[in-house]
């Protein structure tokens, strides 16, 4: 088991695992979001060859209205 | 006559900036973008709501950005650091887009700008290749350094965010203007028409507006009324006003050819 942190909350993963199939778990996979690992951007194209580690800080956005 | 808005070598012809928060929903998000005429919109970034339904409508589904130039901005940053991320994270969403908006909070109650933050992130994001346009203080001293640093925009308040209180300093917009090349856009204060009106008749390059629009009985009619206003400012700064005379009337009709008074 390893813990990640999405968005500032706890997830319990059973294995480390890609960004990509965390994505798909959420219901994420081909919607407009961004995510940033730890500090750092992660490009949608390296989503897939991204293997998550325990402790791992991510934040998914999306747009939303703002002014 | 063309007179387009120039921003980082893009033209637009509505000189009228909408931001997309506060609305009912996005139908009239959308209804009141398209009466405002506007080509230029503000988005914020925030956290996808985890544990909601991912497939609910969209932003963009509501304002695609095929249609309409996405301005994501840092509203709610107290940081440098905080403003980078987030717009590094929107250049990611939007595929690669470097137009975006920089403000840096200073607190929570006023929304003012704290300007040496803003300083710092115009620095690191101009460095990376974005095109920021900022939001900052009607300070003409630092409009000027946020212009030497590279923006493509400078934004002075009119006044507070969100409070509608309209053009309280016209003077130091004025010694902005006077000051810096890039377009100088006021962006916040505007409460109503005549305020968008004022900011175009002393020579802004444009308006940037949320609450104004959003925050009327009629959010849709106001924003018909903004893009009039912005046109008519636009127009009356164009044509030259007429010089004020204080202490002296002149007759708009002929002075000759009155004719005799009767009572003589």
């Amino acid at each position: 088991m390893i813990t990640v942190h999405i968005n500032g909350a706890a997830r319990q993963l059973s294995g480390s695992c890609s960004l990509a199939a965390l994505i798909a778990e959420l219901g994420y996979t081909g919607k407009r979001i961004a995510t940033e690992r730890n500090g750092d951007i992660v490009p949608r194209s390296q989503y897939a060859e991204t293997t998550l580690s325990d402790g791992d800080k991510l934040e998914i956005v999306v747009a939303v209205g703002g002014g | 006559m063309t007179d387009s808005l120039v921003i980082a070598g893009k033209s637009y012809s509505s000189r009228l900036l909408v931001g997309t928060g506060k609305y009912k929903d996005f139908t009239e998000t959308r209804a009141a973008l398209d009466a405002s005429g506007t080509e230029i919109v503000t988005v914020a970034i925030r956290r996808t709501n985890l544990g909601q339904n991912p497939n609910e409508p969209s932003l963009l589904d509501a304002v695609p950005p095929s249609k309409f130039t996405y301005l994501p901005n840092t509203a709610g940053c107290y940081s440098a650091e905080d403003a980078v991320r987030t717009l590094r994270l929107a250049r990611e969403l939007l595929d690669g887009h470097s137009l975006v908006k920089l403000e840096v909070l200073g607190d929570p109650q006023s929304l003012y700008p704290n300007v040496i933050e803003t300083i710092a992130a115009a620095k690191t994001l101009v460095a990376e290749g974005f095109q920021v346009m900022v939001y900052t203080s009607d300070d003409p001293i630092i409009a000027k350094q946020l212009e030497d640093i590279g923006c493509v925009a400078i934004m002075p308040l009119a006044s507070l965010i969100g409070s509608g209180m309209g053009i309280l300093n016209p003077w130091n917009l004025q010694l902005i203007m006077d000051r810096v090349s890039v377009p100088v856009i006021v962006d916040a204060g505007v409460g109503t028409a005549s305020d968008a009106a004022i900011a175009m008749e002393l020579g802004c390059a444009g308006v940037l507006m949320n609450t104004a629009i959003a925050g009327a009985q009629n959010p849709v009619l106001m924003a018909s009324a903004m893009k009039k206003a912005t046109e008519a400012g636009r127009e009356a700064y164009l044509a030259g006003r007429m010089p004020k005379k204080l202490y002296s009337a002149s007759p708009s009709s002929p002075t000759a050819g009155i004719i005799a008074s009767a009572r003589s």
